[in-house]
Order: structure tokens, then C-alpha cells, then sequence
């Protein structure tokens, strides 16, 4: 039987065609190497170029989303590898590569797998800064996800028993190389979820080659990680290899020891700290007390020097004051007078006859009346007479 | 009193220190803080000071039940 002859239009070929390639597995997930060249960019920010060898060319497009992760930007005449999916661009009928990562050639495959990786989770948020938790300042209980002979885990048991043995540490065991690795990982992560009262948790590896530590960045531990409700802290190899893991969790440590350190807070510089509060409240005690001990005494000097004593004690100091001065007063009149006294007295004892008497002159009287002879006409002869002179007296008789 | 936490004694004491640091207390209330101040000081140290590692395992039982396993100290290190 013949078949109808089928004329299709031409954008119905090119329909088919983009049907064909949208379905096939392989055109949609590729990695293609080649040269770079006819690179240029457009006003959007696209990068456009044509990756070549010897037998042939495709045109390439790399979107400017996926631009911004690259941190390798290729020139013309690079060889490259670049991940991407075909894709049929029908209306000027062309096929062209939608690349999504562009690699180096010469870069083994497990890491441009960790590139492509890395890209997709970024894409999907899971190394965002904002969804990453704070590690608790004083865990009680940490998980430690690891190798249960590995040298890591008696590491960082024998840091936090130095630094901070009041935690209490649960071990949950994980193969941590090989292809069953991941899986385990993510299976001791999830029972580890299923203990209550977990604050933190550490996930180590010791040392090793990228491919020993492969599974740390397989999606399956990045995933893990992600849907952890306790905080994570990752220590994997050495200070410089950074796996998948390490940029999810929240918190990388460079190694397992130095994740031992960030977990836990260290005892000796608690006890230190505690030890400065106690000599701060107690110089702030001490200095409350002693302030108040002085306004105290203060108070005290002040209420002495209103009390009843020492006011009693004010005035008969007055009291004797003034008794002082009075004596003082009246013997000082006392003197004034005295010398008054005297002072007439011995005017007194000038003014007597006394001194006259002493001076040789007598008083004479006539006796037996006893008048004083003052003139000679007062006496006749055979007169009684007595003279007074300065000792006595003696009788006599006027010749 | 005596059952506090480490961090939460120790978070305690900080605020207890930052009231006494403020001032502005009469003398009652600040020997009153000093005294629990120095409880919380002595419970702080005592978990700090008698505190020994505990360590456990965790195993995944076939029927899906978690157990966690004391795991004896290591012998301890001469000269630590």
C-alpha cells in the first residue's frame, strides 16, 4: 500500500525536530568539550560564542543567571568543558547548546560534578546566609555524627572534655568514605533527629583525598544538612578542603578539632569570667558600704552635736566660762580695791601721828584731863604732863 | 534555686551584675542582689568544677527504635 505523501510545513519540521530533542535523555544533559571562539556578550548580559574542534561547531548560549555563579569566565581560543541541554531555536532554524557551567578542560570530573553541584544548590538557596542559625552559646546535648573509629572522633571528645565536660556528647555512627557513605550520613542524621533535647550537632571527618571525602559533597548529606532542625557545625579534612557540606551548614569549621572548639564554650575562661563578676560585685558592695558608712558617720557627728549630752556638756563648759570669768572680775576688783585700800591707808598712815612722833616730835598732854598742849601759856609750872612719843608714853612735870 | 541550668545560672548572674553595675540601689536591695549573686556564682562553678564528660551512642534498632548506649571513659591521660 503507498503512503499518503506527508508535506509539512516548515514549522511543523521544526517542531518535530524540537520534540525529538526536548525527549531525548541524553540531548538535555550533556557535557560537551571544545575551543571557545566568536565570543561576544549581549546588551542583557548574555554570553553568546561558538564551541568548536576539528570535525565541527555548535553555537552556545550561557543566560546571564547562570554567568553570575561562574567564577571561571572563558575567552576565545579556551578549551572548555560545558554542561547544558540542545535546545531547537525554530524560528532562524537553528540548534544550539543552552550551556548552564563552563569548566576548564583539564579539571577532573568530580570536580566539575562539584561545580555543577554547587551551582544547582546555590540556585535552589540552600548556602543562604540568612537561613543559616546561630550555634547555641551552652549546648547540653550535642550530637557528633562521625566515623566511630576514625582519630576524629576521640579529637574532638578530648576537646570538649578539656573545654566543656558539663555537655553530654552522643555519638551516632556513619561511614564516612565510600558510596554507601552518603546514605549512612543522612540515615544517622535523621535517627539523631529522633533523641529529644539535642541543641547541636557536628558532623567530622578526618583528613583525606577528594575522592574520600566525596561524600560530603553529594547531594544527598547537602540535603540532610539542609532539613536539619538542630544547628549544624561540619569539620571535614583539612583547613583547606571545602566541601558541599561545609557550605550548607551552619557553620564550617576547618577541621574536626576546630569544630570541637566552635561547639562548646571553654570552661577555664567561664570560671575566669565568673570570677571577675565576684570581685566586681563585691567592690561594688564594698564600696556602697563604705559610702554609706561615711554619711552614716556623718550623721552621727551631726546627731553628737545636737545630743542632749554634749549640749549639757556645751553649757556647763559656758557655765564654768563664765563662773572663770566672774572670779576673775571680782578678784581683779578684789585687787583694785585692795590697792585702793592701801593706797588710802598708807595716806592714812602718813597723815598720823606716828611718823610725826617717829620723826622726833611728841604730843603733850595735860593731865588729868588730857588735853593737848599746844601753847606754852596752856601749862604752868608744877603741871602734870604725859608725853606721847613714837613708843609709849612717860609723865612728867613742868619744872 | 539549686536547679538551674549552667547557662541558665550564668545568664543570671550576668543580669545580676549589670543591676549592681547600674547603681541607683538602696543598701537593702543590693546586698540582697550581692547574696544571689554569689549563689548563682556558686552554682555556676560547682557545674563547671564537678562537671564530667558524658558520652553516649546512638544505635537504630531493625524495628526502627533509638537506643543510647553509655560509653565507659577512656582511662585517663597521665599527666592531664
Amino acid at each position: 500500500m503507498e503512503e499518503i505523501l506527508k508535506i509539512l510545513q516548515v514549522s511543523e519540521l521544526n517542531d518535530y525536530i524540537k520534540g525529538l530533542v526536548e525527549r531525548d535523555p541524553v540531548l538535555q544533559d550533556l557535557w560537551v568539550e571544545g575551543e571557545v571562539s566568536n565570543l561576544s556578550q549581549s546588551v542583557a548580559g548574555h554570553l553568546y560564542f561558538t564551541l568548536k574542534d576539528s570535525g565541527g561547531q555548535i553555537r552556545c548560549v550561557l543566560f546571564r543567571s547562570s554567568l553570575l555563579r561562574q567564577s571561571f569566565l572563558p575567552k576565545d581560543g579556551d578549551s572548555v568543558i560545558v554542561h547544558g541541554r540542545v535546545g531547537i531555536y525554530g524560528a532562524q532554524g537553528l540548534y544550539q547548546l543552552y550551556v548552564d557551567l563552563v569548566q576548564p578542560q583539564g579539571v577532573g570530573f568530580l570536580h566539575l560534578q562539584f561545580e555543577a553541584l554547587k551551582a544547582r544548590l546555590e540556585e535552589e538557596g540552600l548556602f543562604d546566609q540568612a537561613r543559616k542559625r546561630l550555634i547555641p552559646p551552652f549546648p547540653q546535648r550535642i550530637a557528633l555524627v562521625t566515623s566511630p573509629v576514625g582519630a576524629a572522633l576521640q579529637d574532638i571528645l578530648n576537646i570538649i572534655k578539656r573545654r566543656y565536660p558539663l555537655v553530654e556528647v552522643i555519638v551516632a555512627p556513619a561511614l564516612v568514605q565510600g558510596s554507601e557513605a552518603s546514605e549512612s550520613i543522612a540515615s544517622a542524621m535523621r535517627t539523631v533527629s529522633m533523641v529529644e533535647g539535642v541543641d547541636l550537632l557536628i558532623l567530622a571527618r578526618g583528613g583525606g583525598s577528594l575522592e574520600e571525602l566525596w561524600p560530603f559533597n553529594e547531594e544527598v548529606v547537602a540535603r540532610s544538612i539542609f532539613a536539619s532542625r538542630i544547628p549544624v557545625i561540619t569539620g571535614v579534612g583539612h583547613e583547606t578542603d571545602v566541601t558541599i557540606a561545609d557550605l550548607v551548614a551552619d557553620l564550617r569549621a576547618p577541621t574536626p578539632s576546630a569544630a570541637a572548639e566552635l561547639a562548646v564554650p571553654d570552661r577555664s575562661e567561664c570560671l575566669a569570667r565568673l570570677d571577675s563578676w565576684q570581685a566586681e560585685m563585691e567592690s561594688r558592695v564594698e564600696k556602697t558600704t563604705a559610702s554609706c558608712r561615711h554619711r552614716l558617720a556623718i550623721q552621727g557627728e551631726g546627731l553628737d552635736r545636737l545630743s542632749p549630752a554634749r549640749t549639757i556638756e556645751r553649757w556647763r563648759g559656758q557655765i564654768r566660762n563664765m563662773i572663770d570669768s566672774c572670779s576673775r572680775l571680782i578678784h581683779w576688783r578684789i585687787q583694785i580695791e585692795k590697792s585702793v585700800f592701801e593706797g588710802v591707808i598708807s595716806r592714812l598712815d602718813a597723815l598720823s601721828p606716828k611718823a610725826v612722833l617717829e620723826r622726833g616730835f611728841s604730843i603733850c598732854r595735860l593731865l588729868p584731863g588730857g588735853e593737848i598742849v599746844r601753847s606754852t601759856r596752856q601749862v604752868l609750872s608744877r603741871d602734870k604732863i604725859e608725853v606721847q612719843v613714837s613708843d609709849g608714853v612717860f609723865r612728867g612735870t613742868v619744872w | 534555686m539549686e536547679n538551674l541550668s549552667f547557662e541558665e545560672a550564668f545568664r543570671q548572674l550576668e543580669e545580676t551584675v549589670q543591676a549592681l553595675e547600674q547603681g541607683g540601689l538602696d543598701l537593702e536591695e543590693m546586698l540582697r542582689l550581692y547574696e544571689r549573686g554569689i549563689k548563682l556564682y556558686k552554682i555556676c562553678s560547682e557545674h563547671l568544677e564537678a562537671a564530667e564528660l558524658r558520652v553516649k551512642q546512638l544505635s537504630l534498632s531493625l524495628e526502627g527504635n533509638v537506643t543510647l548506649e553509655p560509653v565507659p571513659p577512656e582511662p585517663q591521660e597521665s599527666g592531664q
